[in-house]
């Protein structure tokens, strides 16, 4: 018996010996980089770290002869120290794929080193949608949403239903400066105006001094193009200041539902925003949820993590079919060529430029009275389906989208 | 409408009740931090996270205990006080002979100890604190929350008081008298010692009592502590380390600088503090009110 059961895993580990030996040191690493302790910590985090592990637990590695391992940092918001784990990653540890990287400046300056080492780079946090554009790269797909999308639907949105003229509260750096241009543009295209914009740093504790020259412009809607922290702040104090009690509405650009847990809906109530994902919309997403608050005391997923868990789900097939991790472009074609199709995101693709397409929500923030508890919190206005919600190819400017 | 350098007066009125506001806030923690130093000489690095503590204190104390507002602001500073306390006599008293880098370790450490406990307990984007004096009044020239005119007027009467205790009374003088000689002190029958741990937790009290009026108006956050307390130790080496007017005086003074700055330049509002300490202290190594030693 013994010497059948030895017999039985000497053939196993044969068998399994080509698809490992093919792995760049014969495992795939994946390094979740993210904001682990800072305004973006609730919606990232260690959060992400545990969809990237429930990913790669559903796929099932060791059935298919992969050996799979996640590491994880925390880039602080900064795009020097970002570079520094992401070069020490590549170089040292072996890791072949970087997911998650909110924080435009980091992802921007992620991307980059991703495409000199030839990893992947998979992003799920980051808005900027000049990833996909200027700085496209053959080795990065921009996973879940980003400022092109949410302008087009928020923007839109707000301008038809009467939101005419716009003051923009911007974050001073990368992200903000995307999220504030491609709205400006969808503003003034659908016959709005903009009055005039603020930017402030990023981690901005006190709005008042931004929200009272808004007021003062006599604008019909504040833009609010910053995120987490930030927008928490601007909100809970556009309500202190009377804001939206004198006629003027918020159009929050950006939120997440961890965004709206910490504000209560008593302040978040009527906010319209849009959103990749959202925890409530299917029996798997349900599932995936409950399973994610389980594991992180409580909390529930943001479509960042949902995007990570998909991200590396498609990553993990894409390599699986190639039979190889070595060639970061090369997997990355390879996952342009295949359909994605997973739980939370359903069936979709990726572009030439490394957009991954699918349907974006409009949601509505639920009053208390509506909320039925816990994390009951959107009710969904408009789905944007995938052919509209993201920039055509042909706009973005990326070499990649040309060439093909 | 005649316009101020290129701004509506009634904006730039506006902006700078604002900037007292913040002011407030700035002078009431360092002011903690100059009567722990002035005191102590000890560099308080925690005091960002008793603010926060003060700030979760309350919101603990009402969520979980139905304590109003009100009552927090009495109860905190006592709670988180005592805390500060406990921690003086158990670790902070042991080092007191040492050179003052080690108390600065000291207390950086336990601030990175206190974040990340809260971090790891109520996540980073925070809890939400309901606002005890909705509603304002229109000044013509802007909306005054009646909260921020609140926070306004009782952080002056506070800072005055601890000025008027600290500078004018016999027990200040004693406290005053026992950073000086306290071996002279102590040979006049006054427990210096217990003189000490008293005043730390005061200087504790005033951060927890900043953290509550911040409650209403921030979001209760691990990270509002980390957030404030760089612009803090700034404002409290501007002022003269261990200045008590110092203090005050540059906390109302700078957040009235840094809210004229989001007017004209707003991306610099987070480091105008930090250009005007560079100046300051070339000019004045020892602070606008600091003597030099």
């Amino acid at each position: 018996m013994r010497r059948k059961t030895c017999l039985l895993a000497t053939v196993a580990a044969l068998a399994a010996t080509p698809a490992l030996a093919d792995m760049s040191d014969g495992v795939i690493k994946i390094g979740v980089l993210n904001d682990q302790s800072a305004l973006y910590a609730d919606m990232s985090g260690q959060g992400s770290v545990w969809a990237a592990r429930k990913a790669i637990e559903d796929f099932g590695p060791t059935a298919k002869g992969l050996k799979v391992e996640v590491v994880f940092a925390d880039h602080q918001n900064k795009p020097d120290v970002g570079s520094n784990i992401a070069r020490q990653w590549f170089d040292r540890d072996g890791v072949d794929l970087i997911v998650d990287v909110p924080n435009s400046s980091v992802a921007l300056a992620v991307n980059q080193i991703t495409r000199e080492k030839n990893k992947v780079f998979i992003n799920s946090g980051a808005a900027s949608s000049d990833l996909t554009g200027k700085a496209c790269s053959p080795n990065t797909i921009h996973w879940t949403y980003d400022t092109w999308g949410l302008a087009n639907s928020t923007g839109k949105a707000v301008v038809k239903t009467g939101g005419s003229s716009w003051y923009f509260i911007t974050a001073d750096y990368a992200f903000g400066h995307a999220l504030e241009r491609d709205t400006e543009a969808v503003v003034l295209a659908n016959g709005g105006k903009v009055l005039g914009k603020v930017r402030h740093p990023l981690q901005t504790q006190d709005f008042s001094s931004f929200l009272l020259q808004a007021q003062g412009s006599g604008a019909k809607v504040i833009g609010l193009a910053n995120a987490g922290g930030d927008t928490i702040n601007s909100v809970k104090q556009a309500a202190e200041f009377g804001i939206t009690a004198g006629g003027q509405n918020l159009a929050a650009l950006l939120m997440f539902v961890t965004d709206v847990h910490s504000l209560g809906l008593k302040t978040a109530q009527g906010l319209v925003f849009t959103e990749a994902w959202y925890w409530d919309l299917t029996d798997d997403d349900r599932a995936f949820a409950k399973a994610f608050a389980e594991a992180n005391g409580g909390m529930h997923p943001s479509m960042v993590q949902a995007g990570v868990y998909s991200g590396v789900t498609h990553y993990l097939k894409a390599v699986a079919a190639l039979g190889s991790d070595a060639d970061g472009a090369a997997v990355v074609a390879k996952m342009k060529e295949l359909p994605t199709d997973d739980k939370l995101f359903g069936k979709g693709s990726v572009r030439a430029d490394g957009r991954k397409i699918h349907d974006l929500y409009l949601f509505e923030v639920k009053t208390p009275a509506e909320s039925k508890g816990a994390w009951d919190y959107y009710k969904l206005r408009a789905t944007i389906p995938a052919a509209e919600a993201f920039r055509p190819l042909e706009q973005g400017g990326c070499p990649l989208a040309t060439r093909s | 409408m005649f316009e101020l350098i290129g701004v509506a007066p009634s904006v730039l009125f506006g902006q700078m009740l604002l900037g007292l506001i913040n002011g407030a806030f700035y002078a009431i923690l360092s002011l903690g931090l100059a009567v722990i130093f002035g005191l102590l000489n000890v560099i308080n690095f925690t005091h960002g996270a008793q603010y926060m503590m003060g700030a979760f204190a309350a919101w603990m104390l009402l969520n979980l205990a139905g304590v109003p507002y009100w009552a927090a602001l009495v109860a905190v500073p006592v709670l988180v006080g005592l805390t500060g306390i406990a921690f003086e006599r158990l670790l902070l008293s042991r080092i007191y002979h040492l050179d003052h880098l080690y108390s600065l370790l000291l207390t950086f450490g336990l601030a990175l100890i206190l974040e990340g406990v809260f971090r790891s307990q109520f996540g980073s984007g925070g809890q939400p604190y309901p606002n005890p004096l909705p509603g304002g009044q229109n000044l013509g020239f802007m909306f005054l929350p009646n909260y921020r005119a609140w926070v306004v007027v009782f952080s002056l009467a506070v800072c005055l008081a601890t000025w008027f205790m600290i500078e004018r009374t016999k027990l200040g003088s004693y406290l005053r008298a026992a950073t000086e000689r306290p071996d002279l002190v102590q040979a006049f029958g006054v427990n210096v010692p217990r003189m000490v741990t008293l005043t730390y937790g005061f200087g504790v009290g005033l951060a927890a009592l900043a953290g509550v009026l911040a409650a209403p108006i921030y979001q209760v956050s691990p990270l509002m502590g980390s957030n404030l307390i760089i612009v803090v130790f700034a404002v409290v080496v501007i002022g003269g380390m261990g200045s008590i007017l110092g203090a005050i005086v540059t906390g109302f003074g700078l957040g009235l600088v840094e809210g004229l700055t989001k007017v004209f330049y707003p991306e610099a509002s987070n480091t105008v503090i930090f250009v005007i300490m560079a100046i300051v202290l070339l000019i004045k190594p020892a602070g606008l009110f600091g003597t030099p030693k």
